[in-house]
């Protein structure tokens, strides 16, 4: 009976270091495919590093010995002792290892639940075991069925929807009141590492001037030399406050940096147009009476951080959409596995009848031989219908009860029906090796 | 006897209102899509509804209060369904679709009236000045309902509250852009349309201007909304101030069109059309 097996860790299973020894090496997932196809015990096999998790994915007939010798194989690869990292491990069966791989792939048991990054990272493990000829028929159907399934997740949920970075939560803001960012100016005070993120979010949302201004006027040159951005010196905040549209300030000053009476000053020559103010630092540089003014709008850290909490809140909700597309897809799959048991039988049938055909066909074909080309055709086309349509009622019918308990008894009878013993081992091929 | 094409554009809006009810919860393209062809075909039937009734009357059918609400509503929804095309902003249909099941309503409960049309209404100025002041007035209740859904947003970021409308609901330099164009090209309607209403009373009555009180309030509402144009253009208004403003305009619009009609007598009034 074949297995689908996964055996890994996660950031919620084991400590960073643990995952770093196993995932550190960019190598190490082409090294683990090498051992697993070595061993006789793994039909199919699948490496999965990254920085939040170490996973082996894996077909076997033998379940226990290959989950043995995979652990192993971890254990050499992070070349330690299996006892170091064996509590760390989950292994998963079947259908749990199924709804798991649909999990990781749509994001669900993802650090922050919704990061699309890992798709693209499950994507590669994949096509490196396709490159390295270690994925078989029901890996590459479950790889593609979980491909889709994060296809699903993404579009009938919200959960990859809204922003949970500072950063990036501040440019949905900017984008919900000026709709377009493009043609938009934006004045940085201060420098650090949040703040410059932010701008960098903008930048690449088209903005059309970035200008920074700092008390020393040498780091101002400095930091606008990263985004090609205007130095501007401290005292011509004020001059520029009529012409920016957002504002993103991170000073290490102890008090107001931007105070109402300024902002309030600058609405007129504004004539209204909407300003946003950023204020990422810790004290405050923006007066928070600068919120009341009409047309302006001002977000601190703490409402950025409001905001990526409620939008965090609401991934998880959407999480629970997601598990039931999760679940309906592993029922999907097991569907289809179990019609895998029956596959080998139907693909003998099928071959004998081809043989029998063949066989008729040149026991004939002195009569054959003597028809129009056309006739020819249609004479092979009737002898193919005909077979096929006989077919037809057996293999469904088999299809039908690949899921029951029963199964083996039909399989048996459809084998001694049509004496399929002889060709059976020929037929079979990579799909029963070893039973 | 209530015309099957009134009924079916009446069901349609309805339909179209509930679904664009649920596209506004569910946020479900596909919803958006039914509602909207859904709309499309129930402005054909109204269209094939007031075609008829053109073609019975001799003018559009605009002289009774059930006739106008209806048509009303007609103006609205073929002003919303050009406006989507420029502007594409799905949620809006769930604002407007209700507004206009709700005008479907209220006309709808109104009594018929039938009899034969004073001569006097037998006019093609009639028809051009009933046409171009309810376009301008479906112009500016777009606008209205986008400064409603501007102060929505608005409240939303300015309390910092993002809750579900927020998602929902556009940008608010898009809403102010839709307030804005709706209102520059609402104004020059209802302004052709007091003009051939004048040109028209001059035709039929002999006389330009007479103080009758839908005169007297459309001309305040002319002032009202070219003071908030001029406010837009010279001084600069705009988000929330201009938002209210164009909201307190609607709502001496909607006085002028209904309460003068029904409170103040004259002319204009219903009362008058319908001793035919």
């Amino acid at each position: 009976m074949l297995r689908i097996i996964a055996i890994g860790m996660n950031h919620e299973t084991a400590p960073v270091e643990l995952r770093e020894c196993l995932g550190g090496d960019a190598d190490n997932p082409r090294k683990a495919l090498t051992w697993m196809r070595n061993l006789e015990v793994v039909r199919e096999g699948l490496f999965l590093s990254t920085c939040n998790r170490v996973e082996a994915i894996f077909v076997s007939d033998e379940a226990d010995a290959a989950k043995e010798s995979v652990i192993l194989l971890m254990a050499r690869l992070g070349g330690g002792q299996t006892g170091d990292f064996l509590p760390c491990l989950y292994v998963l069966e079947d259908r749990d290892a199924v709804r798991h791989i649909f999990n990781v792939a749509s994001s669900l048991d993802s650090m922050v639940v919704g990061e699309p990054q890992i798709l693209g990272q499950i994507k590669e493990a994949y096509a490196l075991a396709t490159r390295e000829k270690t994925s078989g028929v029901i890996l590459n159907r479950l790889m593609h069925r979980a491909f889709h399934v994060a296809k699903r997740v993404r579009s009938e949920t919200g959960i990859c929807g809204a922003a949970v970075s500072i950063s990036y939560a501040a440019v949905e803001l900017a984008r919900k009141i000026f709709h377009v960012l493009e043609g938009k100016k934006v004045l940085l005070v201060g420098a650090g590492e949040m703040a410059e993120l932010a701008a960098r979010h903008l930048l690449a949302h088209d903005v059309s001037s970035l200008k920074v201004a700092n008390r020393t006027f040498e780091r101002a040159v400095e930091v606008a030399g990263h985004f090609k951005g205007v130095p501007v010196s401290f005292d011509e905040i004020d001059s520029e406050l009529p012409n920016v549209d957002i504002v993103i300030t991170s000073t290490a000053s102890p008090g107001y940096v931007i105070t109402r009476d300024q902002v309030k000053h600058s609405l007129r020559k504004r004539r209204n147009r909407p300003l946003f103010f950023i204020d990422i630092a810790v004290p405050r540089d923006v007066e928070p009476q600068v919120h009341d003014l009409s047309n302006v709008y001002l977000y601190d850290i703490d409402d950025l951080k409001g905001v990526v909490a409620l939008n965090l809140a609401q991934r998880k909700e959407e999480a629970v959409k997601a598990s039931r597309i999760v679940e309906e897809e592993v029922g999907k799959f097991e569907k289809w596995l179990k019609t895998l048991a029956v596959v080998p039988t139907i693909v003998s049938l099928q071959d004998k009848a081809e043989s029998i055909i063949q066989a008729e066909f040149y026991k004939s074909r002195s009569a054959l031989d003597q028809l129009a080309p056309a006739q020819h055709e249609a004479v092979e086309t009737l002898v193919r219908s005909i077979v096929e349509k006989v077919l037809n009622d057996p293999i469904v019918f088999l299809k039908e009860r690949a899921g029951r308990p029963t199964v083996n008894t039909y399989l048996d009878l459809t084998k001694r029906l049509f004496q399929l013993n002889g060709m059976e081992t020929e037929a079979r091929g990579e799909m029963e090796h070893g039973e | 006897m209530t015309s099957p094409w009134f009924s079916l554009a009446f069901g349609l809006y309805l339909l179209a209102a509930g679904g664009f009810t649920v596209f506004i919860i569910r946020q479900q393209k596909w919803v958006f899509r039914w509602s909207y062809w859904l709309l499309v075909a129930g402005f054909l039937s109204h269209t094939m509804f007031l075609g008829y009734g053109y073609y019975q009357l001799g003018l559009a059918p605009v002289l009774d209060l059930r006739s106008a609400l209806s048509f009303f509503a007609w103006s609205l929804v073929g002003v919303y369904l050009i406006v989507q095309v420029r502007f594409k902003l799905m949620v809006l249909g769930s604002f407007v679709a209700p507004l206009a099941a709700f005008l479907m309503i209220i006309s709808s409960a109104m009594p018929l009236t039938a009899g034969p049309v004073k001569p006097l209404f037998k006019s093609l100025w009639l028809t051009i000045h009933v046409g171009t002041v309810f376009a301008g007035d479906a112009l500016l209740t777009i606008a209205c309902l986008a400064a409603i859904m501007y102060l929505i947003q608005e409240r939303q970021i300015k309390q910092k509250r993002l809750g579900s409308m927020y998602n929902r609901l556009p940008s608010l330099a898009t809403l102010d852009h839709i307030n804005y164009y709706s209102i520059v090209y609402g104004f020059p309607f209802l302004t052709v349309g007091m003009m051939t209403g004048s040109v028209y009373a001059q035709v039929a009555l002999g006389r330009y201007w007479q103080w009758d009180p839908k005169e007297v309030w459309s001309l305040v509402l002319w002032l009202f909304y070219a003071a908030l144009l001029h406010q837009r253009l010279a001084v600069g208004w705009q988000g929330r101030r201009a938002a209210i403003m164009s909201i307190v305009c609607f709502g001496v619009l909607i006085f002028t069109f209904v309460g003068v009609s029904l409170l103040m007598g004259g002319y204009h009034s219903f009362s008058s059309m319908g001793a035919r």
